[in-house]
């Protein structure tokens, strides 16, 4: 048998690139990290670059069923490596004014995209792990990475606890499925699963764990406790990083094991989705209401919009899944432009993390202020925003499967989330500045930001292609 | 045939766009022009949609149909017939007034101002000509955006609190309408507005739907008991702000029950109509009495629009050709009569800076010319023959005498409320001695707001002394509809 690199050639561009640039960094003085930076970029870009070219319709399994390599794994790398690249963009002047702008930044997040992208691709429980585990350990550190910072080095170790303790229920579960098909193999497990031949309490007890490992990585509640800490407590820019790319591959896990593996045990699944899903908008919404502090209200935001996708997800169909993917996108790149927005407004020894940094910003810049407008209609789901057909399609999906009272719940906690997001607005349109000071970084951030913003109203005005995609994507991968 | 929906859609909205990219505070006049241009193109767009409308028919005309998003047959499907062609003369001809209302008015930001009032613009044609219910969605809930800036940006001291009141109450019955929405999808497996019509429903889901769509509605009206938003948008809303408020928002919810409620739901609108009709009329007699009370113009106004509003609601649920012709002419009539209102108490709020009463007095001495529009804006408000006020009424009140007896008795009673708290505070702010040193001092209508009165002022008299061109544009339509509601769904 030959060895076909090629399911796997993006993790291998982006594994030679990580290493290379930890070496070539050796070499470059303080000055000079910009080098650095850009060497990052380029391979983030290269990786893009063949992913977009190995693409193709139908899967491919390699190395002995550990990898699958499928229309949905190549988008979402392609979508994993554009979120890890602009939050790059978007961190780079926040980074230098805070001396993080150094060669284990960008190698510690190439490590993350390449656990990312092993998730995505990964087709055995333990490829799965593997790349779960090598993201979460990059996160960790660069969480970390402000070590004389009391409340970072506090967030750090709080994740790295609670990360390695759900890690640890994971495989548990994990642990007991296997116990139960006797394979690691997803394909085999689906095919024991559906064949009902396994011990059911023991496929039931195993599933318990899993979807409390997954969730955790999510930030569904009741598994939320860390994401509103680690938020706070991180700088922004691996705020950033942790509340975006880390989800789409988190969705996928979640796809993997539960629709795909663990299909057979749908009606098992869906019963703990639809608490999870209820409990996350229910208490990210409420609590968000009460913070001052715009990152944590961020962090109880995604709690929230978690819920949401879960929503999608527990209908256990095409339909759903495909809404829960279009969810988690649209998900991620409104939270970019969000934390964007919020590293805009922060300066040298300036966080701006509080929600009253945003008064008045239409005086000092009508743009951001509609930038930041559109960003906040997005989260609140209002139309004419791409967070408008992300809420229409997992409520439409909830509806289709039978599940009216749910979507009624959902609607009523996203008026209560309109509340705090229509807050910030308020701030910035109805309020005087407390801070007059111009609004200036560097000329690809604002014009990266500010597409960024932009395509949250173009994809709200012309949802289909993205829409289109994310079932085609699936589709073609056989989550039926 | 031109796309005249679509330009009447997207024609100001690129107009506000344009003004925002002009828009610098130092190009005021330039933002200004580029506003009035926008909004006298958007209105003549419209006008077609007048004189070339068939009245021999009451399908829907001018349809234009695009797919738009396929993944949930969702499509960019326009159209208008006799009930909704003449709400988007009149939000197109009202948006023409608010900009020529805000010239000189509004200093700061007015790019920001125009733009906001031309692309709500833009998005209420969309409201009234969408037949597709996401795109009627979409236009719904998009419009409470520029809304609530321009209460919270232009308003009064409470306008924080305004402005969110009013869009999270607006919000609360849209997103159950949302629901309502993707459930008649998940059944018909279309988001048609038009094969609605024809889908079989149970009761109890019809009942349920009902609700969804009631609360959507009956906020927008606004129906007591959730009427509450208004009289608080309205006093803290720029004056252009409380027109737009008026004149048409509150036009959008009673439009939304004859697009949705009765022919989708017909069964449950006949079994839930004494309950719609209790609501109206308590709308109609009790807040007509809490207008009586107000000490402040603008929330006398707001509480009689609610009352105003009743007498619609109330025409729709008698279920007869009259009763709901006469609802839709009052819907007519009160955005042309309380805009000028509106406009009105705009003109005395820029000299004085009050809108209480007990600060006026004796306008008359010096502001005649603005003395005799207010006058006869007061006597449409109350209904007077000859007025536009007029009409609307007196057949709501035919229908509902011919339904019951005391149904009409009530529903009569607005003539004596409305005349009673329209002319008393007429009274009160217009007659008598010079009050202060403040009245004294006030100078008659400028140029720009004679003209502007004026047109307002031909209109409502207009239409009150030959109301035909209008009723004739709904007869047919109105026929349809009440054939959908006569037929059970069950």
């Amino acid at each position: 048998m030959t060895l076909n690199l090629l399911p796997v050639l993006p993790e291998v561009v982006v594994l030679t690139a990580a290493s290379l640039i930890l070496l070539i960094d050796l070499f470059i003085g303080d000055d000079r990290r910009h080098v650095t930076y850009w060497l990052t970029q380029l391979a983030l870009l290269l990786a893009a670059c063949v992913t977009f070219k190995t693409m193709q319709l139908e899967s491919v399994k390699a190395f002995h069923n550990m990898i699958v390599d499928d229309m949905l794994a190549d988008f979402l790398r392609i979508a994993t490596i554009a979120a890890v690249s602009l939050m790059l963009f978007y961190s780079r002047s926040y980074l230098v004014a805070r001396g993080l702008f150094r060669g284990e930044t960008f190698v510690l997040v190439l490590f993350a995209l390449l656990g990312m992208q092993v998730m995505i691709s990964g087709n055995n429980f333990l490829t799965l792990y593997l790349g779960l585990e090598l993201h979460s350990l990059s996160l960790y550190a660069l969480v970390a990475l402000q070590r004389d910072q009391a409340r970072a080095t506090e967030a750090a170790m709080k994740y790295f606890v609670l990360g390695a303790l759900a890690s640890g229920i994971l495989l548990y579960g994990l642990s007991m499925i296997y116990g139960a098909t006797g394979s690691l193999d997803l394909d085999l497990v689906t095919r024991a699963v559906l064949s009902r031949q396994a011990n059911p309490l023991l496929l039931t007890f195993g599933l318990v764990f899993i979807v409390s490992g997954v969730a955790f990585k999510l930030g569904a509640a009741p598994y939320h406790m860390w994401v509103p800490d680690v938020y706070d407590g991180a700088p922004t820019a691996v705020t950033l990083l942790v509340g975006t790319a880390p989800k789409i591959a988190a969705f996928v896990l979640m796809l993997r094991l539960l629709s795909g593996a663990l299909q057979g045990m749908a009606f098992d699944w869906q019963g703990m989705l639809i608490v999870l899903s209820l409990l996350s908008m229910v208490l990210g919404n409420l609590i968000a209401i009460a913070q001052s502090n715009v990152k944590r209200m961020l962090a109880y935001s995604t709690i929230a919009n978690m819920g949401f996708m879960l929503l999608g997800f527990l209908a256990a169909d095409l339909n759903g899944f495909s809404a829960a993917m279009f969810y988690t996108i649209a998900y991620v790149f409104t939270s970019l432009a969000s934390f964007g927005m919020v590293m805009l407004l922060s300066r040298a020894g300036f966080e701006s993390d509080q929600i009253d940094d945003f008064k008045g910003l239409n005086q000092r810049s009508p743009w951001w202020a509609f930038i930041m407008l559109l960003v906040m209609f997005s989260l609140a789901g209002l139309p004419p925003t791409i967070g408008f057909y992300a809420k229409f399609s997992v409520i439409e999906a909830a509806v289709n499967a039978g599940f009216v009272w749910l979507a009624v719940v959902a609607v009523v906690t996203s008026l209560i989330g309109a509340f705090y997001y229509l807050r910030i607005v308020k701030l910035m349109y109805f309020d005087d500045p407390i801070d007059r000071s111009p609004l200036d970084t560097r000329a690809d951030t604002r014009a990266l930001l500010s597409a960024n913003g932009l395509l949250l109203l173009l994809l709200g005005i012309l949802p289909q292609p993205l829409m289109g995609l994310c079932v085609i994507a699936l589709a073609q991968s056989n989550f039926l | 045939m031109p796309p005249y929906l679509s330009l009447s859609i997207w024609v100001p909205i690129i107009a506000g766009v344009v003004a925002l990219a002009v828009g610098r505070d130092r190009d005021a006049t330039a933002v200004r022009w580029i506003a009035l241009i926008g909004a006298v193109a958007g209105f003549l767009v419209t006008v077609p949609l007048y004189t070339q409308f068939d009245i021999t028919t009451g399908a829907m005309q001018f349809v234009e149909f695009q797919e738009w998003i396929p993944r949930f047959d969702i499509r960019y499907h326009v159209g208008v017939d006799g009930i909704s062609v003449l709400f988007i003369l009149l939000n197109s001809f009202v948006t023409v007034l608010v900009v020529w209302a805000g010239w000189e008015v509004i200093t700061s930001r007015v790019a920001q101002y125009m733009a906001a009032f031309l692309i709500m613009s833009g998005l209420i044609n969309g409201v009234f000509c969408a037949l597709d219910g996401i795109l009627f969605y979409v236009f719904f809930e998009a419009m409470l955006i520029p809304m609530y800036l321009i209460i919270g940006i232009w308003g009064g001291p409470n306008r924080v609190y305004a402005a969110i009141k009013f869009f999270l109450y607006t919000l609360l019955g849209s997103l159950l309408m949302l629901v309502a929405l993707i459930y008649l999808y998940s059944i018909s497996d279309s988001f048609e507005i038009l094969e609605w019509y024809n889908v079989p429903l149970a009761l109890k889901t019809q009942i349920l739907l009902f609700v969804a769509f009631f609360m959507a509605f009956s906020v927008k009206v606004p129906m007591w008991p959730v009427h509450t938003w208004l009289p608080d948008a309205h006093v803290e809303a720029p004056t252009g702000g409380s027109v737009v408020l008026a004149a048409i928002t509150l036009k959008i919810g009673a439009y939304g029950f004859v697009r949705f409620i009765l022919p989708i739901v017909p069964d449950a609108s006949r079994y839930l109509s004494g309950f719609v009709i209790a609501l109206s009329l308590i709308a109609v007699v009790y807040i007509g009495f809490v207008a009586l009370a107000q000490a402040d113009m603008k929330k006398l106004i707001a509480y009689s629009s609610i009352s105003h509003m009743g007498f619609v609601t109330l025409g729709f649920f008698l279920f007869s050709q009259l009763g709901v012709e006469g609802a839709l002419a009052q819907m007519l009539s009160h955005g042309f009569v309380s805009a000028a209102m509106f406009l009105c108490v705009g003109v005395m709020y820029d000299r004085m800076h009050s809108r209480q009463i007990a600060d006026y007095g004796g306008v008359v001495n010096t502001m005649p010319r603005f003395a005799a529009f207010m006058m006869l804006f007061a006597m449409a408000n109350s209904g007077l023959p000859g007025t536009s006020g007029f009409v609307g009424e007196f057949l709501v009140i035919l229908a509902a005498v011919k339904a019951n007896l005391w149904l009409g008795f009530l529903a009569a009673t607005t003539m004596i409320l409305g005349a009673a708290y329209t002319l008393w505070m007429y009274k009160r702010v217009i007659f008598g001695a010079v009050a202060n040193a403040h009245v004294a001092a006030l100078a008659d209508l400028s140029r720009r707001e004679f003209w502007l009165l004026a047109v307002v002022a031909v209109t409502v008299l207009a239409m009150g002394v030959w109301p035909k061109p209008f009723i004739d544009v709904m007869h047919l339509s109105v026929a349809d509809l009440l054939a959908h509601v006569a037929k059970s769904k069950l």
